[in-house]
């Protein structure tokens, strides 16, 4: 049923262009995700992972086909609609943290809803319940670089959190974690999917995270390879 | 959403704190210059009005082709009429007349004999009617020692002067100079006073007598070199100036009486039109060099942080700002950072053009052998264009690097400044 498909993805193609030459990094991707799921891209470095999330994440469009998320065409967007549409309903985590160094652990986590103007009493409300589910209200008022790695990536959970999107993208999010924080950051991901039903994507190809998939989709040069659901 | 954004950038000391040093102190070298300048330029005016040329002087053709050499033999005669005439024409401009010459003072010693002699720039102004001219020369404040002539008879002599030759208050000197008719005319005089003018033209060897005395001396009954015409205000209005001059002159255009009278406006005189512009010229380059760097040093700056902040940028939209957002919001940033450089750079150099206003740069050495009517000291002059000569071009500067440099973020795919996330 359309209404529960949160993305469909058809025949999608992403070119690079360097010069005359081009770069075919998607060829021709397509699959669908309902709302609620907890899906990998997994595949090897360079068969276009990062490309179809930020395709999905209607931070880059496509060369051809369509990328439909929440019922938005990403192709046709114009990039108010696109910034639009990431506002309200979507989180990214990335590799990197990507925590702005200037804001205390509380101001990040702040920072979706000041987008979003919602008002001071339902930020607070929503900031302290995010740092919560991550475990970090003692940490509120530190700045970035006073956190660990772990640590550093829970404030990005809950930036993405916090205003409670539909879908949460993962670009790689325990790539630079020990074992015990990549499963303690999947285990909270992994409630949360289950306590509000944000579909989260991941692009990995960490063994740790692909364990607690639901969902596996398989890429290779581009094209879907595999799509595997996991018990 | 501003307010957030402010308090991160005040935070951030490479996006706050340095461009402000940057821009304030840019501002501050502009508004100091330029105070400088116009101070340099609106002395130089008065000191010549008030000495030299007036607003407008009124001399004979005769006399203005051959002024360097003091013709007074071609001097204006039935002053007292041409006076009346002016004072009836341009109610509210002063009119005075002055003599200038030169000659030999011959200093006698206790019997008479000539002791030394020396050569004298004079000055004949009306100093016993009425208290205007002292008040215009400042004579009364340039008394070294002594006091203002009060009686026929009495001149004062440039302090330099009479101690070159010896002379103390209360001593007898002889000039010697020639009359209008051509002429030897030899006059005595007591000194009265010695007086220090701070200009080097008038102190190296000058001396200021009453007119009518000089009008005796030299044989110029109802005569008179030149007449001075000044503004109500005590302001040259360049185009008030010409136009009187315009009106003035025509009505002798079609005579060719070598004594007809013309008149002449500060600009026209001692070559102070092409100073004047000069120094405007000078003035507009110094601004625009500044400003010109004052721009580069901001946009590099600006590129630089614009670079740093690829990966904030980069964040930021991908947790939902639009790119005009994200520009915008870089421009009122640059605003805030103009604003706050702006005002401390206009603030300190207000400050330090208003110690240069009040205290002078003294500069003796440098105008020893000028015959420039120019004070020794420098003075800043804060005028309403201190306060924006700095501030506008310092808030335009920060604007225009900030809008150039974050043009970048425009140029660059969304995904790719995203890319510098993953580095
Ligand atoms: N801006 C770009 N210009 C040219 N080629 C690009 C660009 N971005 C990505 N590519 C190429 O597209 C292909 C897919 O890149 P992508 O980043 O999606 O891979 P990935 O699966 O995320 O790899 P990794 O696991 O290493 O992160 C790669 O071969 C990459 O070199
Ligand atoms: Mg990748």
């Amino acid at each position: 049923m359309a209404t529960s498909q949160i993305i469909t993805v058809s025949n999608l193609v992403k070119d690079y262009f360097m010069g005359r030459q081009f770069f075919r990094a998607l060829n021709g991707i397509t699959f669908s995700a309902v709302k609620g799921e907890f899906i990998g891209f997994v595949g090897p470095s360079g068969s276009g992972k990062t490309t179809l999330l930020n395709i999905i994440g209607a931070l880059d469009n496509p060369t051809s086909g369509e990328a439909i998320v929440l019922n938005k065409p990403v192709s046709t967007l114009h990039q108010k609609e696109a910034a639009r549409l990431r506002n309200d309903s979507i989180g990214f985590i990335f590799q990197t943290y990507n925590l702005l160094p200037v804001y205390t652990v509380y101001e990040n986590v702040e920072f979706p809803l000041l987008l979003l103007k919602k008002g001071n009493a339902e930020r607070e409300h929503a900031v302290m319940q995010a740092l919560e589910w991550v475990g970090l209200t003692a940490k509120a008022h530190s700045r970035p670089n006073q956190l660990s790695g772990g640590e550093s990536q829970r404030v990005a959970v809950a930036r993405a959190m916090v205003k409670v999107p539909e879908i949460v993208l993962a670009d790689e999010p325990t790539a630079n974690l020990d074992a015990a924080n990549s499963h303690n950051i999947l285990t909270m991901m992994q409630r949360l999917n289950d306590e509000l039903k944000t579909t989260f994507i991941f692009a990995t190809h960490d063994e740790k995270v692909i364990s607690y998939l639901h969902r596996k989709i398989v890429l290779n040069d581009g094209r879907v390879v595999d799509d595997i659901m996991m018990n | 959403m501003i307010r957030f954004l402010l308090k991160g950038l005040i935070r951030d000391h490479h996006r706050s704190v340095f461009p402000v040093i940057i821009v304030s102190l840019g501002v501050m070298l502009t508004t100091l210059l330029f105070s400088f300048l116009s101070g340099v330029l609106s002395d130089m005016i008065d000191a010549s009005a008030r000495f030299e040329t007036g607003h407008l002087k009124i001399v004979t053709r005769a006399y203005q082709t051959l002024s360097d050499q003091l013709p007074n033999d071609l001097a204006l005669t039935h002053v007292d009429t041409l006076l009346a005439s002016l004072r009836r024409d341009y109610p509210g401009y002063d009119w005075t007349a002055r003599i200038k010459f030169a000659g030999l003072l011959d200093v006698p010693d206790e019997h008479g004999e000539t002791k030394t002699q020396n050569p004298v720039f004079g000055l004949a102004v009306d100093l016993l009617r009425s208290g205007r001219e002292a008040e215009r020369l400042n004579v009364r404040k340039a008394i070294v020692s002594g006091r203002m002539p009060q009686h026929p008879g009495e001149v004062l002599v440039s302090d330099e002067l009479a101690r070159r030759i010896d002379v103390g208050i209360g001593h007898p000197i002889t000039l010697l100079s020639s009359s209008s008719s051509g002429g030897m005319a030899i006059q005595n005089f007591i000194i009265c006073g010695t007086v220090e003018f701070g200009i080097a033209a008038m102190d190296r060897g000058a001396m200021i007598a009453d007119l009518s005395d000089i009008q005796y001396a030299l044989d110029m009954p109802d005569g008179a070199a030149e007449i001075l015409g000044y503004s109500p205000n005590g302001f040259y209005v360049s185009d008030e100036a010409a136009a009187m001059r315009h009106a003035f002159n025509d009505r002798f255009t079609r005579s060719a009486d070598r004594y007809a009278p013309v008149m002449m406006t500060l600009e026209e005189q001692n070559g102070l039109g092409e100073y004047i512009s000069y120094i405007d010229t000078v003035g507009y380059i110094v601004v625009g060099v500044f400003l010109a760097a004052m721009s580069m040093v901001l946009l590099i700056v600006g590129l630089m942080s614009g670079i740093r902040r690829y990966g904030e940028i980069g964040v930021r939209l991908a947790l939902g700002e639009s790119k005009d957002m994200i520009y915008t919001m870089l421009l009122v940033e640059s605003v805030v950072i103009g604003i706050a450089g702006s005002c401390i750079g206009t603030v300190l150099g207000v400050a330090i053009a208003y110690y240069f206003q009040e205290i002078g740069l003294d500069i003796t050495g440098a105008l020893r052998n000028s015959s420039i009517m120019m004070s020794n000291l420098v003075r800043a002059r804060i005028g309403a264009a201190s306060f924006y000569i700095g501030f506008i071009p310092g808030l335009a500067a920060t604007l225009l690097g900030t809008a150039l440099s974050g043009i970048q973020i425009f140029k660059r795919q969304t995904a790719s400044l995203f890319k510098e996330l993953e580095a």
